[in-house]
């Protein structure tokens, strides 16, 4: 069956839309264009580790991680609840759980503008209750609960399908050989689940570290991210040079993040690219 | 206890999910522009979202692109996962890796790569960059879909059709073709929700004038609350959930009698 061929429009697409756009994107972020033309340059990436940018990155990687932590210590006492029997309908749960992560996450985001902004619902509940409205729009702790509420289900499904197909012989097993629940929960639940674990951080780390929409809609434009800085550069300032830069540190550091992650996983079947 | 606690717990997420959603919905019907406060049931808002031209323009490319390319991507893909397929296993590994990189590529990355070649190479930004950014975005998910099936295709099916008498094409369509097909459903069904729910992307490689839903709601969103975009997400969250509703019973159905639906492909 020689059926090679069938694949060329394809490689041929690939060649011209993804693998061509990344090259150029490096071919920017070393080149200046003066008057006399095109120049080899490092100042791009120089440039990158003023202060203020690298706080830029800091920012980013730290409302990131925040979030990714929050998501797991919310998303596997979920994971848990939903690969247990505790509910008779539990297809209907999970099909709940999954409804939400198909809306628009533009309308998602949106939603929290108008729970949190200053004659939100929230204030006005508080006011009701005699208290002072807060400022809760347009802060830290909203572009973390954005990116949290956004996210959660990147966490909680992988650990789930994971927590599912554990063999229930083991954790009899362990009790039977004499564990406690808490026991069976670290000695044997929890080591087997960690190939989710791992799938869900970096699920969930990715978009947020490169989000720029959330931050924009729930920071208010005060909260650069990284993902900001690169739209800035392309869309408003002009300077694709120096967001191809942005760009390529960007990779550099997701590349970095998620192979570190999973070298700690150890099934490592279809032969992805990390 | 326990398990009244875990009961809890389940509610407590759940409220975290959907709380900001039925508000949403909720807020669709009311009078007043302000958040704050009930002023009465309407239907304003709906009335006032059929009568932009703007948004419906909006609407109109999102469904076009989303049927197009996915139709474009499935095409292009299911043939390129025949291809892979046979292909050895080194060469396999290294398209697989090509494939994969839009996968794992963050979509800003993806959306500014694409604008890049788009403007170096002069070509026009507007409907049509756009389509054929979604298409790119569209294929390895297609790929992804198809080739599990083929994985799991018995290599004798095919052989026994040429023996019998078949021609290669034939052999292709009647045997082959119906065997993968689930998975070029679910690679085109995927396809075209991935493609309607794109933001990062379509708002880099798009030209001025031409919008997506969501380029409209991002751009709406950000001067602020328009009880228009409750409206709007109201029918969407509502189509989405139909859709769901009707995917779920056609899988779950499809388990019932696999042995008929098979027959009919």
């Amino acid at each position: 069956m020689k059926k090679n061929w069938l694949s060329y429009p394809y490689l041929l697409w690939m060649v011209l839309f993804v693998f061509f756009p990344l090259l150029l994107v490096f071919f920017y972020s070393i080149t200046d264009r003066t008057g006399e033309g095109l120049r080899f340059t490092l100042a791009h990436f120089r440039r990158f580790m003023e202060p203020i940018y690298l706080k830029v990155l800091t920012r980013s990687v730290k409302l990131a991680l925040i979030s990714t932590v929050l998501c797991l210590m919310l998303g596997y006492p979920m994971a848990m609840i939903l690969a247990g029997n505790h509910f008779k309908r539990k297809n209907i749960m999970i099909f709940l759980f999954v409804v939400p992560m198909w809306m628009n996450f533009l309308l998602r985001t949106y939603a929290w503008m108008t729970l949190l902004e200053r004659k939100g619902l929230i204030n006005t509940f508080l006011s009701w209750l005699g208290l002072n409205p807060l400022n809760l729009l347009y802060t830290e702790e909203a572009v973390v609960l954005g990116m949290v509420y956004n996210f959660l289900p990147f966490m909680v499904l992988p650990i789930y399908s994971v927590l599912s197909k554990i063999d229930k012989n083991l954790i009899e097993a362990a009790g039977d050989l004499g564990a406690n629940q808490f026991t069976v929960f670290l000695k044997v639940i929890f080591p087997l689940s960690l190939p989710g674990v791992v799938s869900g951080i970096t699920m969930v780390f990715m978009p947020a570290v490169t989000t720029f929409v959330i931050s924009r809609l729930l920071g208010g434009g005060q909260f650069t991210l990284i993902g900001n800085l690169i739209e800035q550069q392309f869309l408003y300032a002009g300077d694709w040079s120096f967001g191809s830069a942005i760009s390529m540190v960007m990779m550099i550091v997701i590349l970095l993040s998620t192979s570190v992650i999973t070298k700690y996983e150890k099934e490592n079947e279809g032969g992805g690219l990390w | 206890m326990v398990k009244l606690l875990k009961r809890c717990y389940a509610a407590l997420i759940y409220l975290f999910l959907y709380a900001p959603i039925l508000i949403l919905i909720i807020f669709s019907f009311n009078a007043s522009k302000s958040r704050a406060n009930w002023s009465g049931f309407t239907l304003n808002w709906y009335l006032e979202l059929f009568k932009d031209r703007q948004i419906m323009k909006a609407l109109y490319n999102t469904v076009v692109i989303a049927l197009l390319s996915s139709v474009m991507a499935t095409i292009i893909g299911t043939a390129a996962a025949i291809g892979i397929h046979n292909m050895k296993k080194l060469k396999k590994k290294l398209v697989m890796n090509l494939t994969y990189i839009p996968v794992v590529n963050p979509d800003i990355v993806t959306g500014l790569s694409l604008m890049l070649l788009f403007v170096f190479t002069k070509f026009p930004l507007g409907l049509f960059s756009l389509l054929l950014a979604h298409i790119t975005f569209n294929l390895p998910y297609v790929i992804l879909s198809v080739l599990p099936k083929l994985k799991q295709l018995d290599k004798n099916l095919y052989e026994a059709a040429l023996d019998l008498g078949a021609s290669p094409l034939h052999a292709y369509h009647k045997v082959i073709l119906p065997e993968i097909m689930p998975g070029i459903i679910t690679g085109m069904l995927l396809a075209f929700t991935l493609s309607v729910d794109d933001f990062v992307i379509s708002f880099f490689t798009t030209g001025s004038g031409v919008s997506t839903l969501s380029i409209i709601i991002y751009s709406m969103a950000r001067r602020g609350i328009n009880p228009k975009i409750n409206a709007l997400s109201t029918l969407l969250f509502l189509t989405v959930l139909l859709l769901l509703i009707i995917v779920n019973l056609r899988t779950s159905g499809n388990g019932a009698n696999k042995k008929r639906s098979d027959l009919k492909w």
